[in-house]
């Protein structure tokens, strides 16, 4: 059984859309705290972000509405943010306050393994990263490594990068036991297929934003299809 | 630890780019300790940039003070960004770079960085906001006739901070084949080192030139701050001279000393313009080239420990500083360093030397439009 992670951007509509997303299949959900200079983020989630902060979306209120969310679903809530907000509410704070509010870890897309060693939250690696790193992030990741498939910024591509074949096997290799989720360019059931048979998981952002435009009922769909590719 | 300057700096990118950050990190000491590289860099500083900068007297800006510029208006490309882009260019070409990616704000960094990639024969691509675009046109037109790619980014405040991430994004996506060519003392570890080595050429002669002219050191030196790297390089050559004082001057609607608040820009933390969940501010300055919310982190410190005071200027300051220095002294300065200018006659130093930055042909439509 692989793991199916959903991205959404904070906003009002987000707890009802998680709980589409879990209807649909997903097993995990992803939860962006919008930031001004999101510098790992392609178009798709920096135009959420721009729109969610014009919603107000500040870290309170998404706090807020990561409570809101975890009310309504069972499935681990994980924030996905950038280290200013950190910054900015206190690093110790915002974790404490995030598990609080129900969340199951952290992910901060700007802060590679060594900086804050101390903040525990997902590692990401990436397919220039060097075997020692992948070893590194193994240690201090908490729960599962995030692979992030290509050399690039999120948002869907055609295809499933080249990269994630040789990335996962060296991931495997060098953080033995530790899940391993692919995320970054994934957007149709056969990308998720074809990642997932290389990894434990898929994690699904830009292109599950796109789909919930639509509505919730759009998204369930959409996250159910990904779902019957992966458990094909 | 990579946050040398009193917790602030650091590399607050995605991992994607730490083995990049490694690896200039080891070209970077490696070049340091090699007589070639230091020899290659003073040659073509002599030779194809235009060093030594002169100093000039300024007695009918500031009659009642012993006002000296440096120079690095005279630079060629008209800043003092050569310095920095010559020595980068050399170090991509170590790491065996071809394709050069950088920012630009007012468009002297993209200029030198279009002229040091000619003069390599490297690609070179730059992105600028479309609203820099608009207020620094001759400098798009030149970066094109030195065979630059310009790319608009539309978005946002379409200035330098979008600019800045666009580039970074361009680098995590290419960062096999690319250098960063970053234009000032920000930026994750090294960068913001490499940035005050590579521009601490301006102290250094300052130094030496105001001793062998007054006999002493000056009292009080000031430089423009927007990223800082004109600042940072002239502060190096005095910050073991504890009588000299160190004044930086930021725009005053671009003031990331002087108002902003601990945050994480761009791959560093440092002071930004920012509110209080870290969203990071809209600068606004009539310079596109102080018109950035953030600031290195260098900076930063040396504000927190006293070494260096940093104060403000209006548009309007800089605009008259501006007109002054061009009609008493017969030199147009860029709208930066006027900033620096404008705060000559508050000091009570006597012997000031001020960081001329760069030439003002390029603001002529700014300032004209201004009355």
């Amino acid at each position: 059984m692989k793991t199916l992670a959903i991205y959404l951007m904070s906003g009002p509509d987000t707890p009802e859309l998680a709980e589409a997303a879990v209807e649909g299949g997903a097993d995990l959900v992803e939860l962006g705290f919008p930031f001004s200079d999101p510098l790992a983020d392609g178009p798709v989630i920096r135009r959420a972000a721009e729109r969610a902060l014009g919603q107000g979306m500040r870290t309170k209120a998404c706090l807020e509405c990561l409570a809101a969310t975890r009310a309504r679903v069972d499935v681990p809530l994980v924030p996905m943010t950038y280290s200013s907000l950190l910054e900015a509410y206190g690093w110790d704070r915002f974790a404490h306050d995030a598990r609080a509010a129900g969340a199951a870890s952290l992910i901060v897309a700007d802060l590679p393994a060594g900086e804050r060693p101390e903040l525990r939250r997902v590692q990401l690696v990436a397919p220039t990263s060097t075997d020692e790193r992948l070893r590194l992030a193994g240690e201090l990741t908490d729960g599962w490594l995030y692979l992030v498939t290509l050399t690039g910024t999120t948002g869907a591509r055609t295809g499933l990068s080249a990269a994630l074949a040789g990335l996962a096997e060296r991931a495997r290799a060098a953080a033995p036991g530790v899940p391993l989720y692919a995320g970054f360019g994934i957007s149709t059931p056969a990308d998720a297929r074809a990642a997932a048979d290389l990894a434990d998981g898929v994690v699904v952002g830009s292109a599950a934003l796109e789909a919930a435009e639509g509505g919730p009922g759009a998204l369930r769909d959409y996250v159910r299809s990904l779902r019957t590719a992966l458990d094909d | 630890m990579t946050e040398t300057y009193g917790g602030y700096g650091g590399r607050y990118v995605p991992e994607t780019l730490i083995p990049a950050l490694d690896e200039l990190t080891a070209a970077w000491e490696a070049a340091l300790a090699d007589e070639g590289f230091r020899a290659e860099l003073d040659e073509l500083a002599r030779t194809y940039a235009g060093r030594p900068t002169p100093l000039t007297r300024a007695e009918r800006f500031a009659p009642a003070k012993r006002l000296y510029l440096k120079r690095e208006d005279l630079l060629h490309t008209g800043a003092h960004k050569l310095n920095n882009a010559l020595g980068q260019a050399v170090l991509a070409r170590r790491l065996g770079k071809r394709r050069i990616v950088a920012e630009t704000g007012a468009g002297q960094h993209g200029v030198a960085t279009a002229t040091v990639c000619a003069r390599f024969g490297l690609e070179c691509v730059v992105y600028m906001g479309a609203e820099d675009m608009r207020r620094q046109r001759p400098n798009v037109e030149r970066m094109g006739l030195l065979g630059a790619e310009v790319l608009p980014v539309e978005f946002g405040t379409k200035t330098l901070k979008e600019a800045t991430s666009e580039a970074i994004r361009d680098w995590i996506t290419n960062v096999e084949t690319t250098h960063y060519l970053i234009g000032s003392c920000v930026g994750p570890a090294p960068y913001p080192a490499i940035v005050r080595e590579l521009q601490a050429v301006i102290g250094r002669e300052s130094r030496a030139q105001v001793l062998e002219v007054e006999g002493r050191l000056p009292d009080a030196v000031l430089a423009c701050v927007g990223g800082g790297s004109n600042a940072i390089g002239m502060f190096a050559g005095f910050l073991d001279d504890a009588g000299v004082e160190l004044v930086g001057v930021e725009a005053a609607g671009a003031a990331s000393l002087g108002t902003g608040r601990t945050g994480v820009l761009h791959g560093s933390r440092s002071s930004v313009l920012a509110d209080e969940d870290g969203q990071i501010a809209d600068a606004h300055s009539i310079s596109a080239g102080l018109d950035y919310p953030g600031v290195g982190p260098e900076h930063a410190h040396l504000r927190d420990s006293g070494r260096a005071r940093y104060v403000g200027a209006t548009d309007d300051e800089a605009l008259d500083a501006l007109r002054r220095l061009t009609r008493t002294e017969g030199i147009i300065p860029a709208l930066e360093p006027a900033h620096a200018l404008a705060r000559v006659d508050d000091l009570d130093a006597e012997l000031v030397l001020v960081c001329l930055s760069g030439r003002g042909d390029k603001d002529l439509a700014e300032v004209l439009a201004r009355g």
